[in-house]
């Protein structure tokens, strides 16, 4: 069997796992909505109980789009910072973009009211939020590529990026000293991660930056490739080395800070889904990995998701500790497996 | 007229070095097409930087480059990308890639946005592995590879991307006997049969003087260059070390070392 063939076939099984995943994750929840309930609401006819149908539409379909955006999106900027930096471990989470992100969502939340008085009558709303922690998740990308481009050594930037994580908490607790307890409460639960706050218009903007961090993505395929050689292989192939990891970085800066304001900072997804998906897709070929990726996260998360909902319990488990808990052993069962990453 | 069609390569003056400092100045030569040149000299003296100058993947400090009658400045990163082709001795960023994949990148600057493969590219990549006799390793993944293997699977990548002048830095390091003349008689055979231009750095200086067409001895300062025998005849090769350690054997074409 020849690798497409094999990659077409696989590709069939992980789409079939997402649809199964989606299913399972529209279908269970605080309030147990009968399955047979839920495919005749898909047929076009009116649910028994009106409550249903709200829950249903209203809340449970735009949420699990949500996750497959932010599981997709997340992976996929996790796939182009593991290229770009040509280091397995690099990640949104590692690399203190997802730390920018909550600096922005601090300063906002709990540094505007401190900082003067007009401030407290400032728009405190979610597009604020999203604004301010995409802009504070840009900062740290920037800072980061400036590094990156005097420190060639890979390692020293990841070990930046984890002071940068460390500065960010560290001016958090500051700001959270002197904080409102409100504010505090508006933070953590900020900071929990979520995909099921989004209003409809949230959701079509979120889509709307992941639909365009794919796309730059999708242009910037050839280049990630001839990357996988180095950055003196790929010029001499023809890369425009500046252009193209400047297409690739905005990209990520996209996914991630966008993803990481509407959600909250979510951790491991960006790490651990390239890894997983070279398990089935053994290739480096972008043209393969970046739908593959995409698709193995969007599952992910509607598992993750899932489990936080827990079932028939009107409790919510913070989305961003079932990701860790999910992700941190699978990176350490990777390396113990294979002793080391390769990449 | 006829001269100047045949030169695929066209150094004149050339200074190279870092802005700070100049390495080395006085190169010049010209290749014709389909030969095979080596470039020897002492460690430092600057055989990596002259490589990466002539490739464009450094600025030069003075002097011209021509490659293919048109000058290295005036040509942008892909049309460069469809003259020559370079392998360097720094490790490629990921070894997980096959074989087969590897020698694929080398169809980039022919490719469209996507880099998908035509049958055209695919033929290229096919004579490339045969070429370079990689069939049975074809699947493989480069990290399973030993290294005069992999060296192989670079080389071939170069001829995939199927340019007049190939760049070669160090090819044969880190390899025995056997697999530095395998590479060396590979690269002539390339050269000789597919009318490749093909430079490259080396510290074997005894199989180079018996493959090559030409040599250039970079010693920083006069830098001669022209056929082995010519280079022995006008002792150029006694001067090429700092002679209390080794002596130049005209008669064998090796170096001795001093009783």
């Amino acid at each position: 069997m020849s690798p497409s063939q094999k990659y077409r076939i696989s590709f069939l099984c992980v789409a079939l796992a997402l649809c199964v995943a989606w299913v399972l994750n529209i279908s269970s929840g605080s309030v147990s909505i009968p399955f047979d309930a839920i495919l005749s609401s898909f047929l076009g006819k009116p649910l028994e109980v009106p409550t249903w149908d709200y829950i249903l539409w209203d809340y449970r379909i735009p949420k699990s789009f949500t996750a497959i955006l932010v599981g997709g999106g997340l992976s996929l900027s996790g796939l182009l910072m593991q290229t770009l930096f040509r280091n397995p471990l690099a990640g949104p989470f590692v690399l203190g973009i997802s730390s920018g992100a909550s600096l922005g969502a601090a300063l906002l939340l709990m540094g505007a009211s401190l900082l003067s008085a007009w401030a407290s009558f400032s728009y405190l709303n979610d597009i604020s939020l999203a604004v301010a922690a995409s802009l504070g998740s840009f900062l740290v990308l920037m800072v980061v590529i400036l590094v990156a481009n005097r420190v060639k050594d890979t390692m020293a930037l990841l070990i930046i990026g984890l002071m940068f994580g460390s500065i960010t908490s560290a001016i958090v607790s500051v700001l959270a000293y002197f904080s409102t307890a409100d504010n505090l409460q508006r933070f953590i639960f900020w900071s929990f991660g979520s995909v099921g706050n989004l209003s409809q218009s949230q959701v079509w903007l979120l889509t709307g930056i992941v639909v365009l961090g794919g796309v730059l993505s999708i242009f910037s395929i050839k280049a990630l490739n001839a990357f996988l050689l180095g950055e003196n292989y790929a010029e001499s192939l023809g890369v425009s080395l500046k252009k193209s990891r400047f297409i690739a970085i905005v990209a990520t800066g996209l996914l991630a800070g966008g993803i990481t304001a509407f959600a909250g900072p979510i951790a491991f997804v960006g790490l651990a889904v390239p890894h997983l998906t070279r398990q089935i897709f053994d290739t480096m070929e972008h043209r393969i990995l970046i739908p593959a990726v995409f698709l193995y996260g969007a599952i992910l998360m509607l598992l993750c998701d899932t489990i936080a909902q827990w079932p028939n319990s009107a409790n919510v488990l913070p989305i961003n500790a079932i990701t860790t808990l999910v992700g941190a052993p699978v990176v350490i069962w990777l390396l113990i497996r294979k002793r080391k990453m390769i990449f | 007229m006829d001269v100047i069609k045949n030169q695929i390569l066209n150094v004149d003056n050339l200074s190279i070095g870092y802005p700070s400092i100049t390495i080395a100045k006085n190169i010049s030569f010209s290749l014709e097409k389909g030969s095979l040149c080596a470039i020897v000299g002492i460690n430092g003296v600057g055989k990596s930087t002259l490589l990466r100058t002539l490739g464009g993947l450094q600025a030069k400090k003075s002097g011209e480059i021509e490659i293919d009658n048109q000058k290295l400045e005036s040509l942008s990163t892909l049309q460069l990308a469809q003259k020559r082709s370079m392998v360097l001795t720094e490790q490629t960023t990921s070894k997980n890639l096959t074989v087969q994949e590897l020698i694929a990148l080398g169809r980039q600057p022919h490719t469209n946005w996507l880099g998908r493969l035509s049958t055209n590219d695919k033929k290229r990549i096919q004579q490339s592995i045969r070429t370079f006799l990689l069939d049975k390793l074809r699947y493989r993944k480069c990290h399973e590879l030993s290294d005069g293997q992999f060296q192989r699977v670079l080389i071939a990548r170069a001829m995939a991307q199927d340019t007049p002048l190939i760049l070669l830095d160090e090819p044969t390091t880190h390899l025995d006997l056997h697999h530095k003349v395998q590479i060396l008689k590979l690269l002539q055979q390339l050269a000789h049969e597919q009318n490749k231009t093909i430079l490259f750095t080396t510290h074997e200086i005894d199989l180079a003087i018996q493959t090559c067409d030409s040599m250039l001895i970079l010693d920083g300062n006069q830098n001669p260059f022209g056929e082995p025998c010519q280079l022995i005849e006008e002792k150029h090769f006694n001067t090429l070390f700092p002679s209390d350690m080794v002596q130049f054997d005209a008669t064998t074409g090796t170096y001795k070392v001093k009783k």
